[in-house]
């Protein structure tokens, strides 16, 4: 076992180098460089100016270089002024001689300074990240439980007219993505002209103008039922479908199962044979799934907090990816592919021990 | 001129369709309840030995709940056939329903030439035995109709997509056009998006969009899958430990962070997407190649003819598909001369096209790679391998028609995936252009007024909803009957 998790983490290690190397040479491709140059100087810059700019920061060294200097095994740039001013990757031109580190990176836990937020890339991730972490956290809440009960209620007796019911749910939400039922959710309950709000409104139901609220960014300090929910509700409809298809199967297939048919032959009350056997063995599929769908949770959030204007983690991907902030979006991607690689392993070493044939022998 | 109501002079009728519709789902619900009850159906013994059993109580609630379900769905027939004989008379439901007439015709031509025929088409035959495959087969059916239709040859649109009507802007569903002329439809049926054009005819072009690229773009995913996972799963040792890393590292991606990426203006212009272009749509002529190769190569007088044939035909369509204006990368790499030069792809459409079939094919890698390795394990391989077969020929004239079930199923749910996807990248606003019709560029447009009108935003996601729900309806048959072989 120990062996198999060091394995993975190597694996694992390589993977979020080459990944991070691919999205450091992406956004490190000239184009980018000189648009960042011109939206950080001024868009009338000449070529020469753009080129000296950018040579003065150390953009136009060799990729190889550049990305040790962003790991921090590499000694930053340090470039020297005709003024006689000297300033590099890891100091200001007034910081003293003695402070002056050479290496600056993140292994020595420096993300660099964001172009777009003005502020260290360090610090906005992890703000945004708590914020985010928040909204999965509702989302895990509310998706695992719901989805495994409609998973075991369909598996249990397959073929029924239940289980047709809730089959035929799970295949509706996993065809409708997140940007289809955001909106839909938003005309229906959070609008002030059209679906529920008015008619309640009306009657005198509900104070404010709307039901729900259709933006999430009051959510950000407080959040409530009224302004959470509806992002919460979004994101967790899509996953759900597809963990409760997945435990309608594993549920199915263990209810066939010998042990369970002697158990009834015994005469077990039903509600026994689901809760006390069956429930156990049948949940061991579904948890890698829930693991694996994590990654998936990602691209819903970045889409739900575009379309709630929920200002966590997704919406600061689409903001560092739209204005080509490198440096935060390395950070960005470094966080999504960790979470991703940390899902797998806990996914593969949960199937380990949750599996008792498998932990046993 | 007065605005049309959603149903017109029919709107009595609607009485009776929300009473039917509410004892539905009244009825489902009850029955779900009742299936958590055990049955007590009596059970009683004739005369003659045989024995006879009533439906129980569960078993009447069944009747009545398919009774109901009937008697809706011949509500929706007679609002679709009224709108066809009546047109804008019978409110905005008609007026759609004689838009589409066209569709209604193919739709049933298609449907009752494969029933009839369904028992000598094989597993597509099968399909008109499951009633969720034929829903599902019927809703993407009418979207494939509707995108060619509207998309190639005009017909079903009302106005011109593009063009804006004065007046028009953020207008309500039904709202009569402003300042029409006789020759002009006259009502903006599902209302002005807020560039004050008709979002009914952005619907029908956008679905054009989405019909043209999802399946052709899950085909290219396919053929990369195919064409790697076979070996990878096949021969296993390194090929499969490095095939399988890159599937890997491409997979744990953020697929959006993944979009930001490569359809960025800037990553256009460096070329990247084309030589990724390049790359990609080169594997059908390897797959078709080697499937014919490995099959006629003992008879060299047959092979090498077919295989001049088939590769230039495919080899013409991919230089077409790759160069545009004499180049395959912009000022960089020649391509095919104009003059021989088939047909041009839009750019965006060809930086989405791309990004979306690099996203699916890890995936198609992965479950190709993991069927090849569970059926190289079986008895005909075997046999194969002791006649002394090719492995290519093994792979792909023993392993892969063996595997053709869940890929198929898994073709349909890819279809939608990818729709998804396209859907996803117009959201953000990436790759096509902001004019475009496509569905998920029209929900980004229409998402920032949704509050105050958001009829321009849900006629898409409900387009979009509707076909992705279709493929998976299709995919959830094919999986069923494909079981039963």
């Amino acid at each position: 076992m120990g062996i198999f998790i060091l394995r993975r983490l190597g694996v694992m290690l390589l993977t979020a180098l080459c990944l991070t190397f691919i999205v450091f040479w992406l956004t490190n491709l000239y184009p980018n460089l000189e648009k960042l140059a011109k939206t950080q100087g001024n868009f009338r810059m000449s070529d020469e100016a753009v080129t000296s700019y950018l040579d003065d920061r150390g953009y136009l060294q060799p990729l190889p270089v550049k990305f040790g200097q962003w790991l921090g095994v590499m000694p930053g740039w340090v470039t020297e002024k005709e003024d006689g001013t000297t300033f590099g990757r890891c100091f200001d031109a007034d910081t003293p001689e003695a402070d002056r580190r050479t290496r600056c990176g993140v292994i020595q836990g420096d993300w660099g300074f964001s172009t777009v937020f003005k502020d260290e890339v360090g610090s906005t991730v992890a703000t945004r990240l708590a914020l985010t972490g928040k909204l999965m956290l509702c989302v895990l809440l509310l998706m695992v439980p719901s989805a495994l009960i409609v998973g075991v209620l369909a598996g249990m007796r397959e073929g029924s007219k239940l289980d047709r019911s809730l089959s035929t749910f799970s295949i509706a939400t996993t065809a409708t993505p997140e940007y289809v039922s955001g909106v839909i959710f938003i005309a229906v309950l959070a609008s002030s002209k059209f679906g529920l709000s008015p008619i309640l409104a009306d009657l005198g139901w509900i104070d404010g103008k709307t039901l729900f609220l259709g933006s999430a960014t009051s959510a950000m300090k407080d959040a409530n039922f009224w302004n959470f929910f509806l992002p919460v509700l979004t994101i967790s409809l899509y996953g759900m479908g597809y963990i409760a298809r997945m435990t309608r199967a594993s549920m199915a297939e263990v209810m066939t199962a010998q042990y369970i048919r002697t158990a009834r032959l015994k005469g077990v009350k039903f509600s026994d044979i689901v809760l006390k056997h069956a429930l156990r063995n049948a949940l061991i599929a579904p948890f890698t799934v829930i693991m694996l769908q994590i990654p998936w949770l990602l691209n819903g959030v970045v889409i739900v907090e575009t379309l709630f204007n929920y200002k966590g983690f997704g919406w600061l991907l689409v903001q560092a990816a739209g204005n080509n902030d490198i440096e935060l979006l390395l950070a960005v991607s470094v966080v999504s592919v960790a979470v991703v690689l940390v899902t797998q392993l806990i996914s593969d070493i949960g199937y380990v021990y949750l599996n008792p044939r498998i932990r046993i022998s | 001129m007065e605005p049309l109501t959603w149903t017109g002079s029919l709107s009595g009728l609607n009485y009776i369709f929300y009473f039917v519709v509410g004892l539905l789902i009244l009825s489902i619900a009850i029955s779900i309840l009742a299936s958590l009850v055990p049955s007590t159906d009596s059970r009683a013994v004739s005369a003659d030995g045989t024995l006879a059993a009533d439906k129980g109580v569960s078993g009447f609630i069944n009747m009545i709940t398919g009774y109901l379900f009937l008697a809706a769905l011949a509500l929706v027939l007679v609002y679709l056939i009224a709108g066809i004989v009546m047109g804008s008379g019978a409110g905005i439901f008609g007026a759609m329903s004689r838009q589409f007439l066209p569709v209604w015709i193919a739709l049933i031509v298609t449907f009752s030439v494969s029933i009839t025929y369904k028992r000598k088409l094989g597993l597509y035959g099968k399909l008109f035995d499951s009633t969720v495959g034929m829903i599902g087969f019927g809703i993407v059916m009418f979207w494939v109709f509707t995108g060619i239709m509207g998309g190639v040859f005009d017909m079903l649109v009302t106005h011109d997509s593009l063009s804006q009507t004065s007046g028009m802007k953020n207008k309500l569903p039904g709202t009569p056009l402003r300042g029409a002329e006789d020759g002009d439809f006259q009502w903006f049926l599902l209302g002005g998006d807020n560039l004050a054009r008709d979002v009914f005819s952005r619907l029908i072009k956008g679905s054009w969009v989405v019909v043209q690229i999802a399946p052709m773009a899950t085909i290219f995913a396919f053929m990369v899958g195919i064409t790697l996972g076979l070996p990878a799963g096949y021969y296993g040792g390194k090929l499969d430990t490095g095939l399988s890393f890159l599937a890997n590292l491409i997979l744990a991606f953020p697929v959006i962070l993944l979009f930001y990426l490569l359809v960025t203006p800037e990553i256009v212009l460096t070329g990247i997407p084309n030589y990724m272009a390049i790359f990609l749509f080169v594997f059908p002529l390897i797959f078709v190649g080697i499937l014919l190769n490995s099959r006629f190569h003992t008879q060299p007088s047959l092979r090498t003819p077919l295989l001049i044939g088939v590769l230039g035909v495919l080899g013409w369509l991919y230089l077409s598909l790759i160069s545009t204006g004499g180049y395959a990368v912009p000022d960089k790499v020649w391509g095919l001369p104009e003059f021989l030069d088939g047909f041009d792809i839009d750019d965006g459409v060809l930086v989405v096209f791309v990004a979306v079939v690099f996203v699916n094919s890890p995936t198609v890698f992965r479950i190709v790679r993991g069927l090849a390795l569970d059926i190289k394990t079986r008895d005909y391989v075997a046999a194969a391998q002791t006649r002394g077969e090719g492995p290519w020929y093994i792979m792909l004239w023993e392993i892969l028609p063996n595997a053709r079930g869940p890929l198929i199923v898994d073709f349909c749910l890819r279809i939608g995936y990818t729709t998804i996807l396209l859907g996803t990248l117009g959201f953000f606003g990436l790759g096509l252009e902001s004019e475009s019709p496509d569905w998920g560029s029209t929900i980004n447009a229409g998402r920032r007024l949704l509050a105050l009108y958001p009829h321009a935003a849900i006629a898409p996601a409900l387009a979009l909803l509707s076909l992705v729900l279709g493929l998976n309806l299709l995919a959830d048959g094919l999986r069923e009957e494909s079981l039963r072989d």
